[in-house]
């Protein structure tokens, strides 16, 4: 196939908090690994993290593993699958000390312990009052943890392949996964990487919205690969709207800032949130909070010129509390809002935050779809980790800090299974005779086209029509008109050209090839939310709007191949304790 | 809104030159960055690096108007046009506005940036004061975008041997971390007449960093920590 080859025990496709997270597992095990990155890890979209990871630590005040189960689960709003959540909770603990210790500059109380914030959702014992559990760097959190684990990862020797994207997987005719195809942007070259076991860790696809917190690198590219391999994505109709990005600018503001005791208020000066979740109030889950403020400004309590906003008031709290734990906020404040919130609340609005759905795996981080009677047939060789992945232990809606324990929790975890993968499995499987072809194809298009579209255009209406057809409230009508324009987007994707054409460092076929992934998830979201016939969490219809345990508590998984759906069950069924059934969920 | 903008594309051109460009801006465009996007949307062999578009992940410094910066978090009302863009100062040029960063991490990664304490951690977390923690403000919160280190006459003759800002920040990043045990080590390693004290305290690295840090300063413990140990 004319390509050059090299082997490595593990390839990790993305260098993120679970791509980091996982390479250190097998790194310091001793295994073989290469992590892809198309940027400097330290620049992966974790960087922009903010307010805390969670764990329930109990430094603050009393808490427990099964209370942060139970508010994930009814964040999820039932959707999540409680093995993993059980998992996950349980172990948030043991990965936030070893972070500690391998050397996370974590805020500090008066004991010398880790300081811990409160956040949305998150509550001691079932619901009765907000529990300080979000591990706090300040209001970069994020940063901190990727730097440190980027550290940890070169003490531990670590083979990094920086500004390489990776194009597709290659499986085999038994469907293992054998390696990926891979693309050095400054050369421009291609080359095949043979792996026995690949983990993808490729963040989200936040940029298919117009209106993101999102980073440019965010476009879904494991995604991308996994459904081009004939892997389903699951729940992709779910979209998480942070409350508080700027308003205009999409830069996100972290909810630690109403976890510090920050509030929300419309152009009355009202405190609207005690009318939405009185017990919780500024701190019920995102979704009903990303919801209450779109009502706001539905019914003309927004404010500003266009009422198109509302906003965040935090100079209550003090310029002291504001520069020690808040101190990027207010850099952000001034830079993106021009306000400085010492003195002045920051404009607001709902801005899209975080893809919920994903590539379906089990907790080990396996990729699993369905295959015969078993809804969840694991793809071997195959790990997905962090936000690409669908576990799924956010189900409907994510509750704040639970993303960045996500990527420690399931990297590590599917960095020791990949370690016992390889010891059953020692030896690489042969290539493919048709390895490469998919993406030299790829490439061969956006090589060849002498005219067509732009990428730029094509994205454009993209995200246009993502943001109108599918944001904070849905309708029956306005999806299935979404479905139809996004389905002539990807008509359009195929067919775009690009001008330059050379070979070294060319940003402008990385963008083509990454709108090509873009367009997938874009399609999968619209499809999904389309079908879904009911509200929960983020999914909120205006036609459809309760909650449906009956008819639709059950996981989408969308195929390209046909653009069609299935679905599978919910997992009920915690790993040691008792089910947490589905109740009506109020904050 | 005019830009003239460093171009360089080593398959086609044989050196570097300047191209005009007189872009129309929206009232949404408030940023370099966007300004930028704007052109490569027009132009899209202009390359750059570019990723969170907030200034935390340090991808797209680059020298504006002979200054280095972030172009995400550089307003373009405080330009003076025609907007000068060039390549961060003293590392090679790949392309255009992207620059080849590798002796800046490597010099980076000499410092072993990170935490080196090899007594067996405690069950819980390791216990730190909030005055001890506080000793790493202003150090850890670096972004790795070098507009300190390509903006320093030090590191440009001797990008080699003397560290630069930004990697001696680090270095000094762990020596104040009271859980690390490397700091004789680490002072050994930096103990060297051209690693560390080459620093002249020309101090462009403070006025330049997008972060607002003081890499001088940290370079000045450094060296106190230095003539502490040596009476």
């Amino acid at each position: 196939m004319g390509l050059s080859r090299q082997k490595y025990d593990v390839v990790i496709v993305g260098g993120g908090g679970s791509g980091l997270r996982a390479a250190l597992q097998l790194s310091e095990a001793g295994h073989h690994v290469a992590v892809f990155s198309k940027v400097f890890p330290t620049r992966s979209h974790t960087v922009a993290a903010q307010g805390g990871i969670s764990a329930s630590l109990g430094n603050m005040q009393e808490d427990h593993w099964l209370w942060h189960m139970y508010d994930t689960i009814k964040g999820s709003d039932y959707l999540g699958d409680q093995d993993a959540i059980e998992f996950m909770c349980r172990k948030a603990s043991e990965v936030v000390y070893e972070l500690e210790h391998y050397g996370m500059p974590f805020d500090r109380n008066a004991d010398g312990t880790i300081y811990q914030r409160p956040f949305g959702g998150h509550s001691q014992n079932f619901g009765e009052r907000p529990v300080q559990r979000a591990c706090a760097a300040a209001d970069r959190t994020g940063h901190a943890m990727l730097h440190t684990l980027y550290q940890r990862n070169v003490s531990a020797h670590c083979h990094f392949f920086v500004e390489w994207m990776v194009l597709d997987l290659i499986r085999d005719y038994e469907g293992v996964v054998v390696g990926v195809v891979a693309l050095e942007m400054e050369t421009g070259d291609t080359v095949v990487f043979q792996a026995k076991a690949t983990v993808l860790a490729t963040g989200g696809a936040g940029r298919i919205f117009q209106s993101s917190t999102n980073a440019f690198i965010n476009t879904g590219d494991g995604l991308g690969m996994a459904a081009r391999a004939g892997i389903p994505l699951e729940d992709m109709e779910f979209w998480q709207f942070h409350p508080t990005g700027v308003a205009g600018a999409g830069i996100l503001i972290t909810e630690g800032v109403r976890g510090e005791g920050g509030i929300l208020l419309n152009a009355n000066g009202e405190r609207f949130m005690e009318r939405y979740a009185p017990h919780m109030k500024d701190l019920a889950s995102r979704d009903v909070v990303s919801r209450a403020m779109d009502q706001e400004i539905k019914e003309g309590r927004g404010v500003g010129p266009e009422k198109d906003h509302v906003l965040l008031k935090l100079d209550h709290l003090g310029v002291e509390v504001i520069q020690k734990r808040l101190p990027g906020i207010r850099e952000i404040a001034i830079k993106f809002a021009h306000v400085d919130p010492v003195r002045e609340p920051i404009p607001v609005v709902p801005t899209c935050h975080y893809q919920m759905g994903g590539i379906p795996t089990n907790y080990y981080g396996q990729v699993v779809a369905p295959k015969g009677d078993n809804p969840a047939e694991v793809v071997p060789g195959l790990y997905a980790i962090g936000e690409c992945a669908c576990v799924s232990v956010h189900g409907a809606n994510r509750l704040g800090t639970n993303s960045l324990l996500d990527l420690l929790v399931f990297g590590k975890s599917a960095g020791d299974h990949v370690a016992g993968w390889l010891a059953t499995n020692p030896q690489h499987r042969d290539l493919p005779g048709d390895a490469a072809d998919q993406s030299v194809a790829r490439l061969s298009r956006i090589d060849k086209a002498q005219s067509g579209e732009s990428v730029a255009a094509v994205s454009a209406s993209m995200r246009k029509v993502v943001q109108h057809h599918a944001g904070v409230f849905r309708t029956g009508p306005l999806l299935e008109e979404g479905v139809v324009k996004i389905s002539e987007v990807v008509d359009r994707v195929h067919c775009t050209a690009i001008q330059d054409k050379s070979r070294v460092f060319n940003t402008a076929r990385i963008e083509a090839l990454e709108l090509e992934n873009m367009a997938i998830v874009a399609q999968a979201t619209l499809v999904s939310a389309l079908a879904r016939q009911e509200s929960r969490g983020a999914h909120a219809r205006d036609d459809f709007r309760e909650r449906d345990d009956k008819n639709w508590l059950k996981h989408s998984l969308w195929y390209l191949e046909e653009n069609r759906l299935e679905y599978k069950p919910v997992n009920l069924q915690p790993l040691t304790v008792e089910s947490f059934e589905p109740k009506v969920r109020v904050y | 809104m005019k830009f003239s903008i460093y171009r360089y594309n080593p398959e086609k051109d044989e050196k570097p030159y300047m191209k005009d460009y007189d872009v129309e801006l929206q009232h949404t465009d408030r940023m370099l960055l966007d300004a930028i996007l704007r052109i490569r949307s027009m132009d899209d062999s202009l390359g750059l690096r570019k990723s969170c578009r907030e200034g935390v992940c340090g991808s797209d410094g680059m020298n504006i108007n002979g200054r280095n910066g972030l172009a995400c978090i550089t307003p373009l009302k405080d330009l003076k046009e025609p907007v000068v863009l060039r390549p961060l100062p003293g590392l090679p040029v790949i392309r255009d506005l992207i620059v080849d960063m590798s002796q800046f991490f490597r010099q980076y990664h000499s410092v072993k940036p990170y935490l080196i304490n090899d007594s067996p951690p405690p069950q819980k977390e390791r216990l730190q004061s909030p005055e001890d923690r506080e000793e790493l403000n202003g150090l850890y919160e670096c972004v790795l975008c070098a507009c300190c280190s390509t903006s320093c006459p030090s590191f440009w003759w001797n990008p080699d041997k003397f560290l630069g800002p930004a990697a001696l920040l680090q270095a000094y990043r762990f020596i104040a971390d009271t859980r690390d045990e490397a700091t004789s080590e680490r002072l050994d390693n930096l103990d060297d007449p051209y690693r560390l004290f080459r620093c002249h305290t020309i101090m462009n690295c403070v006025d330049v960093c997008p972060k607002g840090l003081n890499p001088t300063n940290a370079i000045g413990k450094i060296k106190e920590q230095m003539v502490k140990r040596m009476v």
